[in-house]
């Protein structure tokens, strides 16, 4: 185990950089990089053909310290040059991380875009219910009633279920897993990245230092303890109550469905350009006629 | 049509003039979002480029298609966006981070009426300072205009050239009038036309620095994937592409992005002078405008008045030295612009010799006529 961890340490984490990293102790991003680091070795991906990119928040620092492709992009837009990069260099594999203010605030339209057109794109989700980097300002999934630095009073919006919205958008493949629960994250996330189409893994992670601070929830720890007593595994979920599921959330596979690839539908319109051209030159021959031209 | 094959004669619209330029400067990517009066640039490209084995998208608004260029060119692809006026405010956000990152990427801006929805099918020149300083900060940037349909090709290839040169978005700047006028131009053999391809690292991947000096001041650049790992971000960064906040490092990085610019002044400032020889009076002007101008000098020599004009192809960085001497050889300088006075303010600025200047403004979504511009010519 331990000789694994050094392994993954050595192999992917960039050491000229300069360490130590911007997360406060006990982050859960730690545990999602991780995750993600060991995901992509147990799929034996090739560095060079990895590209990861981020948006901003204290989850878009992630790229910036594993040695991959990594591109951090701006607040809310990793998938639109995830979209670039993939379409430009299919053979890549593209992954992008964001926060949940990144994702599905200022990003929303790109995210729901992004399961719509179903590129083959992995998008990894930690949602830690608030805007951690800018110090904890109320974010779409910031549960009704908490309070965040600028929802003192109680907040009276209603969160987002970030994964669910990626079912309906259409993503291929959807699950949940949390920082808790890293085994399976890693699990998950490999499941994501081997779908052809548009993944989400959304996480569940903590931020004890804005949100959990602020709303009594107890410390990294304590806090992490709490994804494994309100996680329910998502079989069992389906079985109950909505006043059973109070307070709960599902954990595991939420969707995984087979629908063609925008990445490799494009290689069809290639094709027809290309019929269309030749049958375009032959009619220009037969006919004798030069259209714009003189 | 396909991608120029040899010479030929071809009636084109400015904005079909602009395609052409693109794929024959290398341009494989293209995304966009639907908006009057450069929607036919997306229409005809999506056409064009699977021929190519290039690569269409329509995005859900324009800070996407500009992000998605930028992810396409740092993958190693010549890429391009266009737009127009409220499109234009969108790219902004993303255009800054092109910018801070050297990715070479065209954005075309088909100008139109505005503030905000303006005038969709009037045209324009309101998006001048814009072009330069619509996105925050202190940045470098080059900005070209168009004033014909044979400029929408040539302005174009040499878009793409300067921004994978100098490793810089491009902006070009047409209009309402350029972009849906049609016009009788010849296209050169693909063989004549000078492209030139960003300059990829030699160095073996372990030595290689994203950010580091050179004598151009223009890092090479390696494509993602191709086994240079490396970060790219839109924080201030060192030579490697890490964060940095040492003041040193940071300034050595800003003053390096825009002295960059300045070192290539020669190669990037283009304008163009007609009967200037021994003018007297003259026009400066740009764009469609540029067209009306020509018109107007015409007519002001043969009444025998000693007018000349001076072209702007380059916005900026600003011909400082070619207006520079317009403004000294010239008693009178007249500038019809269609806005409020973007260019001139920057005329005023060189001025140094005081010379009389002449603002001309029509802001009612119509184009600047030959006979508005004589008037001035006449009554000085
Ligand atoms: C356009 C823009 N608006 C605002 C910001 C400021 N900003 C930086 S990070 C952030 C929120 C990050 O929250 P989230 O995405 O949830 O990620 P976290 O920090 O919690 O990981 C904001 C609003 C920005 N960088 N860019
Ligand atoms: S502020 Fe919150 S999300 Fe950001 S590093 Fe600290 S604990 Fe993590």
């Amino acid at each position: 185990m331990l000789e694994r961890a050094e392994l993954i340490r050595q192999e992917y984490l960039r050491h000229d950089k300069k360490f130590p990293h911007v997360w406060c102790p006990g982050c859960g991003n730690g545990i999602v990089m991780n995750a993600l680091l060991r995901a992509i070795h147990h799929l034996e991906l090739p560095k060079d053909n990895v590209v990861l990119a981020s948006g901003i928040g204290c989850s878009g620092r992630l790229p910036t310290y594993v040695d991959f492709n990594t591109i951090h992009t701006t607040h809310g837009r990793a998938l639109t040059f995830a979209t670039g990069v993939k379409l430009a260099k299919p053979q890549l594999t593209v992954i992008t991380v964001m926060g949940d203010g990144d994702a599905t605030a200022i990003g929303g339209n790109h995210f729901i875009h992004a399961a719509r057109r179903n590129l083959n794109l992995t998008a990894i989700i930690i949602n830690n219910n608030t805007y951690g980097m800018t110090g904890g300002q109320y974010s779409p999934t910031t549960p009704y009633g908490s309070k965040s630095t600028t929802s003192v009073y109680g907040h009276v919006e209603h969160a987002f279920n970030i994964a669910e919205l990626a079912v309906v958008a259409g993503a291929s493949f959807v699950a949940r897993g949390t920082v808790y629960h890293a085994n399976h994250l890693n699990t998950m996330i490999q499941q994501a990245i081997t779908k052809r189409g548009f993944s989400v893994v959304e996480v569940i992670s903590n931020c004890h230092v804005q949100h959990g601070r602020r709303n009594k929830l107890g410390n990294a720890v304590q806090m992490i303890n709490s994804f494994k007593e309100n996680a329910v595994l998502v079989s069992k979920a389906e079985k109950m109550t909505a006043e059973e599921m109070k307070g709960k959330f599902s954990i595991g596979v939420l969707c995984d469905v087979e629908k063609p690839v925008s990445t490799e539908e494009y290689d069809r319109v290639r094709q027809a350009a290309q019929t269309e051209a030749i049958r375009i030159a032959e009619e220009k021959a037969k006919n004798g006629v030069k259209r714009y031209e003189e | 049509m396909g991608v120029s094959e040899g010479p030929r004669k071809v009636l084109l619209q400015g904005n079909e003039a602009i395609v052409q330029g693109a794929l024959a400067a290398g341009c494989r990517f293209f995304a966009g979002y639907p908006i009057t009066p450069a929607s036919e640039i997306s229409e005809i490209l999506s056409v064009q480029l699977p021929l190519v084995g290039g690569t269409f998208i329509q995005m859900e608004d324009e800070i996407a298609s500009m992000g998605a260029i930028i992810g396409a060119s740092l993958a190693g692809v010549k890429s391009m966006t266009a737009t127009s006026g409220p499109g234009f405010s969108l790219i902004q956000e993303n255009l800054g981070y092109a910018c801070i990152t050297e990715a070479p990427c065209v954005i075309v801006n088909v100008m139109r009426g505005g503030p905000s929805t303006g005038l969709p099918t009037n045209v324009a020149q309101g998006d001048v300072l814009m072009a330069r300083w619509g996105t925050h900060g202190d940045h470098p940037i080059i900005v070209l205009s168009v004033s014909s349909v044979s400029e929408c090709f040539s302005v174009t290839i040499k878009a793409f050239n300067l921004s994978e040169k100098f490793r810089v978005p491009v902006i070009i700047l047409s209009d309402e009038v350029v972009a849906h006028t049609r016009e009788s131009v010849v296209l050169p053999n693909q063989s004549e036309i000078q492209v030139f391809d960003r300059i990829t690292p030699s160095v073996p991947p372990e030595w290689y620095k994203p950010y580091a000096d050179n004598n151009r001041g223009v890092p090479d650049m390696a494509a993602m994937g191709d086994g240079y790992r490396h970060h790219v971000t839109g924080l201030v960064h060192d030579e490697r592409g890490f964060p940095t906040q040492q003041p040193k490092e940071v300034e050595q990085f800003l003053n390096r992005l825009h002295s960059k610019i300045t070192k290539g002044f020669s190669e990037i400032v283009m304008t163009k002078s007609f009967d200037m020889e021994d003018a007297d009076v003259c026009v400066i002007a740009y764009g469609s405008v540029a067209r009306s101008a020509m018109r107007a000098i015409k007519d002001a020599r043969a009444q025998g008045i000693k007018a000349g004009m001076v072209q702007l192809v380059t916005l900026f960085p600003f011909p400082r030295k070619v207006v520079d001497s317009a403004l000294r050889q010239c008693k009178a300088v007249i500038i019809p612009e269609m806005n409020m006075g973007q260019i001139s303010r920057e005329i005023h600025r060189v001025n140094q010799a005081g010379t009389r200047i002449i603002k001309h403004n029509r802001i009612d979504g119509h184009l600047i006529t030959p006979n508005e511009i004589l008037k001035h010519l006449i009554n000085l």
